[in-house]
């Protein structure tokens, strides 16, 4: 290995594909951030593009630091002192939290099920699990309207066993979004499980069953503990995209379903606000970038114990 | 030996197409030390999972101080295990690892935490309770799943290959370690090894497995000196093996390439063909040409300390290994004539 002070020449070509990732970060995720920040730092006007200022490279220097100056944090003033951007905030938090939480009790079963099974079936089981993805996920979501509205195939079904009399309003609520949410993001959960228990050593549970452990408690004193890090994981790949979910609220959730996606297009496309909707993006990256590092910290701890 | 505690009758176990148990009968006693040893692939460390519980055998039954153990499961079974990996939980420090049978037995903490300090002390690991298991070394982490098998207190303990991770030095601390820790507690320990030297040194008796099958059970020094079969012979310790064949006049002889052997008892017909094994300690050695002995060439020397192994050219296709105290002496090329007493070696008739 050569050290940080190395001086190992690199070749153009190496350069090149030493850059390749860089650049791509650069162009698409360093650069729309800048754009957003920009513009949430704007004022909201009744033009084309609808926020001023709008800087020009016609611009001298002098008009330049001019429009620099007129940049504010009025939009983010304007979050934190309009209730339905903290309502949307806290409820979609919830939501994610409690449709992660399901997931998570849905998912770890299966894992289980599938860690355990023969070695030759397994690919062909992760491949069921993975299946629905062949569908869109538009059509996927759509089909939970089907299933949940008042005259849907649920409500239908308990009608005809006599259990409920009226429909039971499952379509355009919170819990559909829940729902939805755990149908749909399943797979990022049950795949990083899979796999922290599959890799597991086997005579660890033998050893735990020759200690005395019924199944039951060898279960949750070395195979739940060891699959910690499938767990942090999993709940991450569901928690964080959750949050910002926009499809799924907008199908499934009723008008009093509040989630920060749905306010961050209405304020984008049917408010043009854009400077408002930008700064709530922003600070929803800030938000979900706390777990994020939180993860990363403790994935540097546990490999600093190997 | 005293009353069987562990009775291993009549079992078989298949895998497959393989036999890796074929009709294994056994007794080991209370407070024994038992050693199950074979090359690998001979059932032993099968034989070792059936009593833990971990495999059924296909027939036959296994008991522990009278009680049928078939249909226990291993979490039932009051027999403890010590893995050949140690398989120590990776995510409990060292006291959650001794302490965890413990726990499943539902005792207060306070016995717990008693008990794993005593644990400790005899371990030589007082103080290093919250030490993780990463931390430790090969030889820390031998005696914790040493510690964690013994703590629940079953009455037999298993070990599968307890010393095979440690390095050669480690390993001759261990083996006295292990017999001292035996004694003290009184515990019949049963081992899996093919380590010859280890079952050896370790156990009260051993039960030399091949294919399935036990080919001898007995003492150490019995299985050494008087082994039954030509493979026991090969397996346990160096040996000679010479073939030749039985030959009867005025009292038994075998007859080598490199000349006739006085033996003292043999139940062989004349004209048998047979194998001799002979150990290269129980072979004489003598500088020069003298009368009645096997003439042969020093080829090799190795001093070995206490004795010198001494590699001889005789009038046969393989040269003789011999051991003597005084073969220091000895160098290349020095012609020497070798002495076989009647009783020095064991006599086996051609393979069945």
């Amino acid at each position: 290995m050569t050290g940080k002070g190395s001086k190992t020449r690199l070749s153009p070509s190496q350069r090149l594909a030493l850059a390749a990732p860089y650049g791509w970060i650069v162009l698409f995720l360093i650069a729309p951030f800048v754009l957003i920040a920009k513009i949430s730092l704007s004022r909201p006007a009744t033009a084309r593009p609808p926020y001023e200022p709008v800087f020009d490279l016609t611009d001298g220097f002098a008009r330049f630091l001019e429009k620099l100056s007129s940049l504010s944090l009025d939009a983010y003033r304007g979050l934190a002192n309009d209730s339905i951007y903290v309502d949307s905030y806290l409820s979609s938090l919830v939501i994610a939290a409690v449709a992660t939480f399901f997931t998570l009790l849905l998912a770890y079963p299966f894992a289980l099920a599938l860690a355990r099974a023969p070695q030759r079936v397994r690919p062909m089981l992760i491949g069921f699990a993975v299946a629905p993805f062949w569908t869109s996920f538009l059509i996927r979501v759509y089909a939970w309207i089907a299933l949940l509205k008042d005259e849907g195939l649920i409500n239908h079904a308990l009608k005809a066993l006599g259990l409920i009399d009226a429909p039971l309003p499952m379509f355009a609520t919170s819990g559909a979004v829940v729902v939805g949410i755990v149908y749909s993001y399943l797979p990022f959960m049950l795949l990083p499980l899979y796999a922290s228990i599959e890799r597991q050593d086997a005579t660890l549970r033998e050893a735990a069953a020759d200690l005395g452990a019924t199944p039951w408690r060898a279960f949750w004193a070395v195979t739940f503990p060891l699959s910690r890090e499938g767990i942090i994981a999993g709940s991450l790949l569901v928690f964080i995209p959750a949050v910002g979910e926009f499809v799924i609220p907008d199908l499934l959730g009723g008008s009093d379903t509040l989630m920060i996606g749905r306010t961050l297009w209405n304020d984008f496309f049917a408010n043009r606000d854009w400077p408002a909707a930008s700064a709530a993006a922003i600070v929803l990256l800030a938000l979900l970038s706390a777990p994020l590092l939180f993860y990363e910290r403790l994935r540097l701890k546990e490999e600093e114990r190997r | 030996m005293t009353e069987a505690l562990l009775s291993i009758c009549n079992v078989s176990k298949r895998f497959g197409a393989v036999t890796a148990l074929d009709d294994v009968s056994l007794d080991v006693g209370a407070g024994e030390f038992f050693a199950l040893l074979g090359p690998s692939g001979c059932g032993k460390t099968t034989l070792m999972r059936a009593v833990a519980g971990f495999e059924t055998p296909d027939a036959g039954r296994i008991s522990l101080a009278g009680r049928d153990l078939a249909g226990e499961p291993p979490y039932r079974r009051p027999v403890n295990m010590m893995f050949q990996s140690y398989a120590l939980f990776p995510h409990l420090d060292v006291a959650g690892n001794i302490g965890f049978g413990l726990k499943q037995q539902g005792r207060s903490r306070a016995e717990i935490e008693s008990r794993v300090e005593e644990l400790l002390r005899i371990m030589q690991m007082s103080g290093l309770g919250a030490r993780k298991i990463e931390q430790l070394s090969g030889g820390q982490k031998q005696r914790v799943a040493l510690a964690r098998a013994l703590a629940p207190g079953p009455s037999l303990l298993l070990l599968d290959e307890p010393l095979g991770a440690l390095d050669r030095q480690l390993r001759e601390d261990t083996q006295f370690q292990l017999k001292d820790i035996q004694r003290r507690l009184n515990t019949s320990f049963v081992i899996v090894t093919h380590d010859q030297d280890e079952a050896l040194a370790l156990a009260d008796r051993i039960a030399v497995m091949r294919a399935g099958r036990i080919e001898q059970v007995g003492a150490p020094a019995k299985i050494y000196r008087r082994p039954r079969t030509r493979f026991v012979a090969g397996f346990v310790g160096q040996t000679n093996m010479i073939d030749g064949v039985i030959e009867n006049g005025s009292g038994d002889w075998f007859v080598a390439p490199f000349g006739r052997i006085s033996v003292a008892s043999c139940n062989l017909a004349a004209g048998a063909k047979a194998t001799l094994s002979v150990r290269p300690e129980n072979i004489e050695i003598m500088r020069g040409d003298s009368i009645g002995g096997i003439l042969g060439v020093v080829d090799d020397v190795a001093f070995r300390g206490e004795s010198t192994l001494l590699r001889v050219r005789v009038n046969a296709s393989e040269p003789l290994l011999v051991s003597s105290t005084k073969g220091e002496n000895l160098a290349k090329d020095d012609v020497v004539t070798l002495h076989i007493a009647p009783d020095a070696g064991t006599l086996f008739a051609e393979d069945r």
